[in-house]
């Protein structure tokens, strides 16, 4: 998000779900579409249907890569290099959109001056993907008239995370391709409400409505609706709380609706970090690995035992209504948090969601028009939108960024913090499978779905497996160099030499006992899609 | 069976799927056919997504810590157990010695309000959620 926000000006989808639909060009990096975001490859599929071509970036040969035209494989952790080469080839062939360059962005001379330094057999070498192919991606990309980038966390989950959407947002603004519809940069958020989440400020550097915690009048405007001063220096991101250590300065944490030990990198570190800890509460509608921790447990609704909103990934807001009372004893997170303010004397009484509504509306402009009666009246609307009269905004930046000028940020290859070596010679790559989701506290309880997984695999291939003489099904022991989990071998070609890729869906076998807690200087997101590990068979 | 509309709580995809309710409990999923993102259409995981409510794990009392085990108990004494200990790490340590993990998983309201209270309340910008993960 903050490699989006330095180059556009604001970090979320450009575009609407829909408008993939209508594209020309797609490329699609670091996303296993169908299986992470089923709706959105359904609307990439009817493009290719319809005729648009489909680019894949990923290392691994995923559905979706199966479908595309032209599939670059590459190393991972390779993105920048692998783009910076294909925009040098835009470059080289006239493709670029001078036009858009000169009226819509700055400091395209900095980027320039770099991709001329390329030579791109180096490139080819470090990435690990054919010159030819790299061409021909780059002309189909850079030639159409509306083409769009969407990435996910094969992007942002490494220690150069932040550069490389940077980067993507360069090869957009080269080629024009930002700006209007059906063509534009497009991070698919994996949450039901990460978008509303960061929307709403739960992040330590900025206010609600990403709005500056420094800023004299926006304090001054907090300070009048919640009667104090809002405290101003930044605060921890998540690494800094979980990783901060048995006896870190860090004493005590409430945590809601998460569950840190299986989700956060290097376990080993988290679990030490919360078990030294004075005091831990936790919400949540499961006893989660994270709660067994805690000194109390509070018993939360399910989403649908409460109504309020939630923002998916294209900004859309949208109305969730209470199907049945609460289970048991349990009450909403609102009600918990309210009435743990009033027993520490601050007035938190709300009539109901509208109302909060209400004062988020008043506080954040992109959410000025946004009222639970035009919510439940509508299939939501996508912010910004600034009053009650306004109709909610589909694509992003329509003719100028949020920003002012778009902004070229040039970024180098870095290696990323682990490469496979003697001792681990593969690099092990984590992400979701489609049966389950993050870390199965509810999907791990339905049926249906363990029916169709029930448990963690290894994906590995042929070349891998016959050299550890691992056959397909077999017992196998993955280790890192913080630690070892036992999973089941699944022999594919779908995987190259070389990496083998896992879930963090399963508790019985916690792949981030093994992940590290590297991460992007600016971002904080750890470095999931590389770490250096080995496998052997487990004897039986 | 009574069908009401909500918001599927998985990916950021956001469908619209209807959850069937009979006596007071939820049974069936299935998606809106008018929704601009479902159109009728679910994911394996959409079409399950009432499985999991009705859970007999699900927690229905709040559990404090007592002899290192976790029992259960009134919502009261628990309320009042961690606002104490959270009013008397922030006196002694000072607000950023507390730190709050918010949800993806939440609603708006309940972020914004989880926020507020971290910073109006508490006094700290120790607060995250699990956007970089």
């Amino acid at each position: 998000m903050a490699g989006l926000a330095t180059a556009f000006g604001s970090g979320a989808m450009t575009n609407s779900i829909n408008e993939l639909e209508d594209v020309d060009v797609v490329i699609v990096s670091g996303s296993n579409t169908t299986e992470a975001h089923p709706q959105i490859a359904r609307r990439i599929l009817a493009a290719v249907d319809r005729g648009a071509k489909l680019i894949v970036i990923d290392p691994r040969r995923t559905a979706l890569a199966q479908e595309a035209h032209v599939h670059l494989a590459l190393r991972p952790g390779t993105d920048i290099a692998l783009l910076n080469g294909m925009m040098r080839i835009i470059l080289d062939e006239g493709l670029a959109d001078d036009h858009f360059i000169e009226m819509r962005t700055e400091n395209f001379i900095a980027l320039r001056d770099q991709l001329f330094k390329i030579d791109l057999d180096e490139i080819a070498a470090i990435t690990g993907v054919d010159r030819q192919l790299m061409h021909t991606a780059a002309c189909l990309y850079a030639r159409a008239y509306k083409s769009t980038f969407c990435y996910c966390l094969g992007i942002t989950q490494h220690i150069c995370g932040t550069n490389n959407v940077q980067t993507i947002a360069n090869m957009a603004m080269l080629t024009g391709n930002v700006e209007k519809e059906n063509a534009g940069v497009d991070p698919l958020r994996g949450q039901n409400n990460v978008q509303g989440a960061c929307d709403m400020a739960a992040l330590p550097a900025c206010l609600p409505g990403y709005q500056s915690l420094a800023d004299m009048q926006i304090r001054q405007k907090f300070k009048q609706c919640w009667g104090v001063d809002v405290p101003l220096t930044p605060g921890r991101t998540v690494l800094d709380m979980t990783h901060s250590g048995h006896n870190g300065t860090l004493r005590g944490m409430f945590v809601m609706g998460e569950n840190p030990i299986l989700s956060d990198p290097d376990q080993t570190k988290v679990q030490a970090t919360l078990e030294g800890l004075d005091f831990l509460a936790v919400s949540d509608i499961f006893l989660t690995e994270t709660a067994q921790l805690a000194h109390v447990v509070f018993p939360a609704a399910s989403f649908a035992e409460k109504s309020g909103t939630v923002t998916n990934s294209e900004r859309r807001v949208q109305y969730m209504h209470q199907v049945i009372e609460p289970i048991g004893e349990c009450k909403p997170d609102s009600t918990i948090i309210a009435e743990l303010a009033e027993r520490m004397g601050y007035e938190m009484y709300y009539e109901s969601m509208a109302e909060v509504m209400e004062e988020i509306a008043l506080l954040i402009p992109i959410y000025g028009g946004m009222h639970h009666d035009r919510l439940r009246s509508s299939w939501g609307l996508q912010w910004p939108c600034p009053n009650r009269d306004h109709p909610g905004t589909p694509f992003l930046h329509k003719h100028y960024f949020s920003g002012g000028k778009g902004h070229f940020t040039p970024a180098q290859h870095q290696e990323p913090f682990e490469p496979p070596g003697d001792a681990f010679p593969l690099t092990l790559i984590t992400g979701r499978i489609y049966h389950h989701y993050h870390t199965g506290t509810m999907t791990r309880r339905c049926a249906s779905l363990n029916r169709e997984s029930d448990k963690a695999l290894l994906q590995i291939n042929p070349v891998d497996a016959t050299t550890s003489a691992i056959r397909n099904g077999d017992l196998v022991e993955l280790t890192s160099r913080r630690g070892t989990i036992r999973l089941w071998a699944q022999i594919s070609e779908d995987i190259r030499p070389g990496q083998v890729y896992t879930t963090f869906h399963f508790s019985e076998a916690p792949v981030n006992l093994l992940t590290t807690g590297a991460a992007d200087p600016i971002a904080k997101c750890p470095e999931f899609k590389v770490c250096a590990v080995k496998v052997a068979r487990v004897e039986s | 069976m009574e069908q009401i509309l909500t918001i599927c709580v998985y990916c950021g995809c956001g469908c619209g799927v209807y959850l069937g309710k009979e006596n007071g409990r939820v049974v069936a999923s299935s998606p809106s056919r008018n929704h601009p993102i479902s159109q009728g259409n679910l994911c394996v995981k959409g079409w399950h997504l009432h499985e999991f409510i009705h859970h007999p794990e699900r927690l229905t009392t709040p559990l404090l810590r007592k002899d290192n085990k976790l029992v259960p108990v009134g919502w009261d004494e628990a309320l009042d157990y961690t606002a104490r200990r959270l009013s008397e790490i922030r006196d002694s340590n000072g607000p950023d010695a507390l730190g709050l993990l918010s949800s993806a998983k939440c609603s708006n309201e309940e972020n914004y309000l989880l926020q507020k209270f971290s910073r109006a309340v508490l006094g700290t910008n120790n607060i995250d959620h699990c956007a970089r993960l």
